[in-house]
């Protein structure tokens, strides 16, 4: 009898203590802010966790980067959806004229020419994409950290999240101010040693390394500050979740 | 946890020896719990393999560099050629969504399972195998008996094997964590934060490709199971592992 009730003391205070950690752990992932904002739903505890989990031991983690003899000698691009006649007419000036217009919670809401943009500091990483289909390469990315373009806008101490919009309409992401003021959170403009091409999302692409691809999205054209996701789209963080897909993809 | 099943079942049982349980409750409940996440992991997993059924060594690979293998079915995504003619339903979204879901599951319980099984001597007293029974020729003969499909006898239904305990052991220590582990270098945060996970398994593609052969195995080790369970008596060996003993001892 004696290792019975010994085990069922262990298991009781295993399942007491699990049942009290998980009751402490939500009041702390609230308080935190650690619920992503598709947190909800049947599969909420399992986003939440993975979120959760992956903010507390991987914030500042920098994504690997690898030796230029790395890079993929075949990069591969999914087909996007026909990018329009306003991307035609930007595209034949050869993106003289595309913005990049900053708004939402910042002190001076701004618009960047692709010059302007490229006359922050640079960067250039040589990063994995992995894309959500199984597939991967590794290429050299090129341009501006996204916290420079944030300190020139004055983001206000409130903000929580970047939302960016590609000119793609429907086509919209958000990352939490973790990967925007991430060192290698990129407004790339630039791909192996050369412009980005529009295939791979030129002009400008957010490169979100830390997560998979369908993050990185081509084509942006703004970013909004924010504090709250509930007033964007159907609330759920980004056009992802709207069709289906996790709004965290760090996995 | 039924602590009625302590005493004798009916008049007729056997007198005197009261009835043990055959498996503890928590090993009920954790095998019942893994064995649905593994089904949803399965069918889920599957899901997201058919939007790119092909494998590659090393860091990268897409459609534009040479295969390791391609697996000769359709695929969901119509950018992937498969010589098919016709793309599957795509379901990539709510799979991934629940295939994470339920590899959290599927890990806590595993956890909760594996600190139970140490602290109460249930993997010392139920799997490790004796000493005496790991010579070449008791494997050897009871490989044999295996083969030939010889019926387990009573005593079989009380107690593992040496083949029994030596498989469930391979499952809980090696295919299990391979495949938590694999499926962990898939991931990017994780690639950044620790990346010793990808890069002794020879980069994320590699990941990739083990954890479709770890699941692989594990399919196969679900299949043979339920055949033994079959063939050792299914009602019995259900009623062991759903209430705690088998119909009698007989």
């Amino acid at each position: 009898m004696n290792h019975f009730s010994r085990r069922k003391l262990i298991t009781a205070a295993a399942v007491a203590g699990g049942a009290s950690g998980l009751a402490a752990a939500a009041g702390l992932a609230r308080r935190y802010g650690l619920i992503p904002p598709d947190g909800k739903g049947i599969y909420g505890p399992g986003e939440t966790l993975t979120y959760a989990a992956q903010r507390l031991l991987t914030r500042h983690a920098l994504a690997r980067e690898f030796a230029p003899s790395q890079i993929s000698k075949t990069p591969f691009a999914n087909e996007v959806d026909p990018l329009g006649d306003e991307f035609q007419r930007l595209q034949e000036a050869g993106f003289a004229d595309w913005r990049l217009a900053v708004d939402g919670l910042v002190a001076r809401p701004a618009s960047f020419s692709i010059p302007e943009i490229k006359s922050f500091p640079r960067r250039s990483q040589i990063t994995h994409l992995a894309c959500e289909e199984g597939w991967s390469y590794i290429a050299e990315w090129i341009g501006t950290p996204l916290f420079h373009i944030l300190d020139a806008v004055g983001t206000l101490p409130q903000a929580r999240y970047v939302i960016y919009r590609s000119i793609q309409p429907d086509v919209w992401e958000s990352i939490d101010m973790a990967d925007a003021l991430h060192p290698q959170t990129l407004i790339a403009h630039g791909m192996n040693g050369d412009e980005l091409p529009v295939k791979f999302g030129g002009p400008l692409r957010l490169r979100v390394p830390r997560q998979l691809g369908y993050k990185s999205v081509k084509y942006i054209n703004r970013l909004t500050i924010a504090d709250d996701l509930k007033r964007f789209g159907k609330g759920l963080g980004s056009s992802s979740p709207e069709a289906g897909y996790a709004w965290y993809a760090g996995i | 946890m039924a602590d009625s099943a302590w005493a004798p079942t009916s008049a007729s049982a056997i007198p005197t020896t009261a009835v043990p349980a055959r498996h503890s409750g928590v090993v009920r409940v954790t095998h019942w719990v893994t064995a649905l996440s593994f089904l949803v992991l399965l069918v889920t997993g599957v899901e997201i393999l058919i939007s790119h059924p092909r494998f590659y060594w090393g860091e990268t690979g897409n459609v534009l560099t040479p295969a390791l293998f391609k697996l000769p079915i359709p695929a969901s995504r119509h950018t992937f050629p498969t010589g098919y003619g016709y793309v599957l339903p795509d379901q990539n979204g709510w799979s991934r969504y629940l295939h994470f879901q339920a590899a959290w599951v599927a890990v806590l319980t595993g956890l909760f399972y594996v600190i139970f099984g140490v602290l109460t001597g249930h993997f010392r007293r139920n799997l490790l195998p004796a000493r005496a029974d790991l010579s070449w020729r008791k494997l050897s003969t009871l490989l044999a008996e295996h083969l030939r499909f010889t019926r387990a006898d009573e005593a079989g239904a009380w107690s593992y094997n040496v083949l029994q305990r030596l498989t469930y052991l391979f499952v809980i220590f090696v295919l299990f964590p391979l495949v938590i582990w694999t499926g962990l270098a898939m991931s990017p945060a994780i690639a950044a934060a620790f990346p010793i996970v990808v890069t002794v398994l020879g980069g994320q593609q590699s990941a990739r490709t083990i954890h479709f052969f770890v699941s692989v195995f594990l399919f196969i080790f679900l299949l043979v199971h339920v055949g033994m369970v079959w063939r050792a008596g299914f009602r019995n060996r259900m009623r062991a592992m759903i209430g705690g003993r088998p119909a009698s001892r007989r």
